[in-house]
């Protein structure tokens, strides 16, 4: 999955609103994530589409039903690639500089 | 966050679909690497939490997973999850119960239905996809969401298929899934 995608995906309010909706509870369906917002139900549609391109919803279909589940995956892959890189050297600096100063102590 | 209960009504009509969870992930790696990954014990120990899984991989096979020797040190029963397979049919589709007995709370908590999907998509990417449906099972359903993971239980789903990925693709594992040593 393309990260840029994610990054796009995640930089909108409402697809935010929409991932924490989701978060909340998953398997809802357009018309429920439709009524948390004032907006087109065209409009949510497409904010969707760009989730699931992203991978970051799933979508199953149910009867005449499509239901929307969050998928933390994509974000868990940011943060493994990107996050860790850059705080895991800092945190293990502190807890060196803490265990240097206390051996001098 | 609370996570929904299947027992008794609710303000917000639940259905099936609420407790059930999905994750999918993207791995550049054939369908059979991925079904290795999952079900032989010489990979399982290697991503994720690290389990030595025992499968007998037929309709109505037991399945056992079996604390690493880490594990072990840290005061976990010998068994720490059970379940039997419901379909077995490599390298495409997993479909198995699974129940979490490392504690007596996680133990009695109802068996879930676990589905591993393993379609190939294109350039050599296969796409997994798990549905985790653990209705009856809410103890159970917060800790594969990761929502142990800041006391240390780790992240859940999320995490075990991004260590699955960078397994299977860099041969590394994620530095915080050594397994055991």
């Amino acid at each position: 999955m393309d990260d840029n995608l994610v990054f796009k995906a995640l930089a909108d309010p409402t697809r935010r609103t929409l991932l924490d909706l989701l978060f909340e509870r998953g398997g809802r369906t357009l018309t429920d994530l439709e009524s948390h917002f004032d907006m087109t139900r065209i409009g949510v549609m497409k904010h969707l589409r760009l989730l699931e391109d992203a991978g970051l919803i799933v979508t199953q279909r149910s009867g005449r039903e499509k239901l929307h589940f969050l998928n933390a995956v994509p974000i868990r892959l940011i943060h493994d690639r990107w996050i860790d890189k850059y705080t895991e050297p800092h945190a293990s600096a502190l807890a060196d500089l803490k265990a240097e100063l206390e051996t001098k102590t | 966050m609370t996570t929904p209960t299947t027992s008794g009504p609710t303000t917000s009509e639940p259905t099936a679909s609420e407790t059930v969870q999905i994750y999918r992930v993207y791995i550049r790696a054939t369908p059979e690497a991925i079904w290795e990954a999952v079900t032989n014990p010489e990979w399982t120990v290697k991503y994720g939490y690290a389990p030595v899984v025992d499968y007998d991989l037929r309709a109505g096979g037991a399945f056992r997973a079996y604390a690493n020797e880490g594990m072990k040190a840290f005061g976990c029963p010998d068994v720490i999850s059970d379940g039997e397979v419901i379909e077995a049919d490599p390298p495409r589709k997993l479909v198995q119960t699974w129940r979490m007995t490392m504690t007596p709370e996680l133990a009695a908590e109802a068996f879930t239905r676990l589905t591993y999907d393993i379609v190939p998509a294109r350039g050599g990417v296969t796409k997994l996809t798990v549905t985790h449906d653990v209705t009856g099972a809410p103890l159970w359903a917060g800790l594969v969401r990761g929502e142990g993971e800041s006391t240390g239980a780790g992240g859940g789903w999320a995490e075990i298929l991004s260590g699955l990925k960078t397994l299977l693709e860099t041969g590394e594992q994620l530095p915080f899934q050594s397994g055991p040593e």
